[in-house]
């Protein structure tokens, strides 16, 4: 009984836990597959297909005249019987082995012998890539050899607007709230408590609420579809979540540290950047990782402050576009897709260490 | 000779102080106009210029965080010219000022402004006339919007739609990290295993659309299926159906909606469960075995009792986060088949139909639903002795 409970809990837990991570992955194992199949083969077949799979591959072409065949009686052929109609639609031999189809009209037509053949699709190309981050038209070869021209989507160019909006919009609050946080832990004002009291309430606070006034105030200052506008609106709204979680690393410092530097004559300015940021490295880490994959997926402020200037628009956007527009083209979806996809890959892959320890420590977002 | 000497050396420090006093305030009034002017022209640039894409994107980066950094330095550095007393003064609101300008610019005063918005019609309140006027004017309709969305069919579908997500979201999201946990907890294979189930929080939701989107194809039936679940129903003899854009079965076509979300949340509770499961002390766990309880019973009154805090905790941030929902819906459905829900509403008042006062009380809405959590956190805050 003991023996057999040793080999069976590990078995059923590990077993269990495949499945859930193989019914985690394939959705994006199927994206990233179909992003470098060709047009042809993603509209129709399925991803799998790459797996190798029993296929039907004709054989023999038969003459039905040469056969000696009554189209419109009931036929024998390579040992499927069937009548015209039937034969149209493809009818298997008894042995399962083969299927007989007739192409074409009764007069004219002739007969396909397939045998089943096991087989895998692996037509792979960049083609799709290509298409989706060049501006100007590009060449892409069809199945049947010719060659067409099609429009590129350039999302090269969103890809720097997303660079050009993440970046400063992930270390632009992280400062400001450093800052903040800094002050809050280590300097006596009045309104100190009443702040951070603003600060804690503000953590839950949906963005959606500030839309409409933002926007006015936008428009008002002309900051419309400006990264600095988005820049500022990302600091906005992730600026509670970061002076929280700073000021609760940065105020656990040793304070001996910090006062040995004040006694040496230090002023603030010279502490927090000389010594507290530095030593907050592991705590900015985490959040800036946390920012930034929000900023890089962010969809609605950016469609809401960018506006539709196709020059300014940034990677989700573009590819929410292509949803709208081309909808089943699904060799330019799956590739856009990747393509909004990789960075934060990389950057999830290479510090996830960091993104597990910001997501303990952080709270709520609004 | 000595005497004159000593005058004019006199004469000469008195020069020299006036120099430097001068030169002082000169700097002190020019280094924050040399400042300014660079970080104004540099917004001038930023917007005429023609410049080559990646330029552009290099000088705006620069620019940016630059400009902030200078900003926080030239602004220390007038304080720290000031007497010592006004510096200590004044030196915390040059850290904590800005923070707090913008906090109250972006969240604070917009929930006001917002809710002022939200009395008056689609054009919102007339601005040639005092802010005390505005209250009898034609425009102002009172809570009409509030009404209108409790009572408006669109807006009591997304609140059902929100209630669903809410439900089932945070439900299967809480328990499917849960048991990724659990069973990773005892794996060889956790690093992996976790990491794959953690992978679709670095995907923003509108990749994710286009990810299930494909699952999701369908084709006419007798064509080949390249969506993976109707080429699986196609397999064992089922037609092809919508799935999230399914409307027979309304509204549970919303479901495939929020599984979507689930696949991309459960990897978050995950980890947070998994810490805290791994600070269950390993002692109650054996003594409940040595006195014969199975592994069902550990797990239910040993193990969720013990980490039922960060349950709580995680459920919370899950319903807060699923109540706020817009990209997947907009993107999968675009709010059609019965999926709209109350930020995809929001925008579509606000934005497309233009209508800031009902956008305005439906954004309201979702504020007051969290306030409870936002009670809860500032209570928290103030058991903390801290502060």
């Amino acid at each position: 009984m003991k023996k057999r409970r040793n080999w069976t809990g590990p078995l059923l837990i590990n077993g269990a836990l495949l499945l859930l991570v193989i019914v985690w992955s394939v959705p994006t194992i199927g994206l990233l597959v179909s992003s470098f199949r060709t047009r042809f083969d993603i509209g129709t077949s399925g991803w799998w297909n790459i797996l190798p799979h029993q296929e039907w591959e004709t054989v023999s072409t038969l003459d039905p005249k040469e056969l000696g065949l009554d189209p419109d009686g009931v036929m024998e052929v390579e040992g499927a019987t069937g009548t015209f109609d039937e034969l149209r639609d493809g009818v298997e031999s008894a042995d399962g082995k083969s299927r007989v189809t007739w192409v074409g009209n009764k007069r004219l037509g002739r007969i396909e012998v397939q045998d089943r053949v096991w087989t895998v699709t692996w037509d792979f190309t960049l083609d799709n890539y290509k298409q989706v981050l060049l501006g100007a038209g590009v060449e892409i070869t069809n199945p049947d050899g010719s060659v067409e021209t099609a429009p590129g989507q350039d999302m090269s160019q969103a890809f720097l607007n997303s660079v050009a909006v993440a970046i400063p919009s992930t270390v632009i609050p992280i400062l400001i709230a450093a800052f903040a946080a800094y002050g809050f832990a280590w300097m006596s004002f009045p309104g100190r408590r009443l702040m951070f009291i603003l600060v804690v309430g503000l953590l839950v606070v949906p963005l959606q609420i500030a839309l409409v006034p933002i926007l006015r105030d936008y428009n008002s200052l002309g900051l419309n579809g400006t990264f600095l506008a988005v820049w500022l609106a990302h600091t906005g709204f992730g600026l509670a979540l970061a002076t929280y979680l700073l000021f609760n690393y940065i105020s656990t410092l040793p304070r001996e540290t910090l006062e040995s530097a004040f006694i040496d004559g230090a002023s603030h300015f010279t502490v927090f950047t000389r010594l507290v940021l530095p030593l907050s490295v592991p705590a900015l880490a985490s959040f800036a990782i946390f920012q930034f994959l929000w900023v890089w997926n962010d969809y609605l402020v950016a469609l809401t402050f960018l506006g539709v200037d196709p020059t300014y628009k940034v990677l989700t956007q573009r590819l929410a576009d292509l949803t709208g527009t081309f909808g089943n083209a699904w060799h330019l979806l799956t590739a856009g897709a990747f393509v909004t996809m990789i960075l934060p890959l990389v950057v999830f892959f290479a510090l996830q260490r960091y993104f597990v320890r910001g997501l303990m420590a952080g709270s709520v977002k609004g | 000779m000595a005497q004159f000497g000593s005058v004019e050396r006199k004469g000469g420090s008195r020069v020299a102080e006036l120099v430097g006093w001068v030169g002082r305030l000169v700097l002190a009034v020019a280094i924050p106009l040399i400042a300014f002017a660079v970080i104004y022209y540099g917004f001038i640039w930023l917007r005429d210029s023609n410049a080559p894409k990646w330029l552009t994107v290099i000088v705006a980066i620069i620019w940016g965080v630059g400009g902030v950094a200078l900003l926080y330095w030239v602004f220390n550095r007038i304080v720290e010219q000031l007497p010592d007393q006004w510096t200590e003064r004044l030196q915390p609101y040059v850290f904590v000022g800005p923070a707090m300008a913008i906090l109250i610019w972006y969240l604070a005063l917009p929930s006001a402004r917002t809710f002022y918005l939200s009395l008056f019609g689609r054009d919102g309140y007339p601005k040639d006339i005092g802010f005390f006027q505005t209250f009898a004017s034609d425009a102002f309709v009172g809570f009409q919007n509030y009404v209108a969305v409790f009572s408006e069919r669109l807006l009591t579908e997304a609140l059902r739609n929100n209630v669903l997500w809410i439900v089932f979201g945070s439900t299967l999201s809480v328990a499917l990290g849960l048991l990724v946990a659990t069973l990773a907890d005892r794996s060889k294979f956790e690093r992996v295993a976790k990491s794959l189930i953690f992978l679709p929080m670095a995907i923003s939701f509108v990749g994710a659309g286009v990810i299930w989107n494909f699952m999701y194809d369908i084709r006419p039936p007798g064509e080949a299926q390249i969506g993976l679940l109707n080429a699986i129903l196609a397999a064992v003899g089922g037609s092809p159906v919508a799935w999230d854009k399914w409307t027979e079965i309304q509204p549970w076509n919303n479901l495939f909606l929020i599984i979507i979300v689930v696949w991309l949340q459960a990897g978050y509770a995950m980890v947070l469960f998994s810490a805290a499961l791994k600070g269950i002390p390993e002692e109650i766990q054996e003594a409940a075995r040595v006195d014969g309880a199975t592994e069902i019973q550990v797990f239910f009154r040993i193990m969720i009792p013990y980490i039922m805090g960060t349950i709580i905790t995680v459920w919370t941030t899950v319903v807060i986060f699923t109540l706020k929902i817009f990209d997947v819906v907009w993107v999968m459905t675009g709010g059609q088949f019965g999926t709209h829900v109350i930020a995809t509403q929001f925008y579509r008042q606000s934005f497309t139909a233009r209508n800031s006062g009902y956008g305005s009380a439906i954004a309201i809405v979702l504020l007051v639903t969290v306030i409870p959590v936002m009670i809860y956190n500032l209570r928290q805050f103030r058991q903390q002795e801290a502060f």
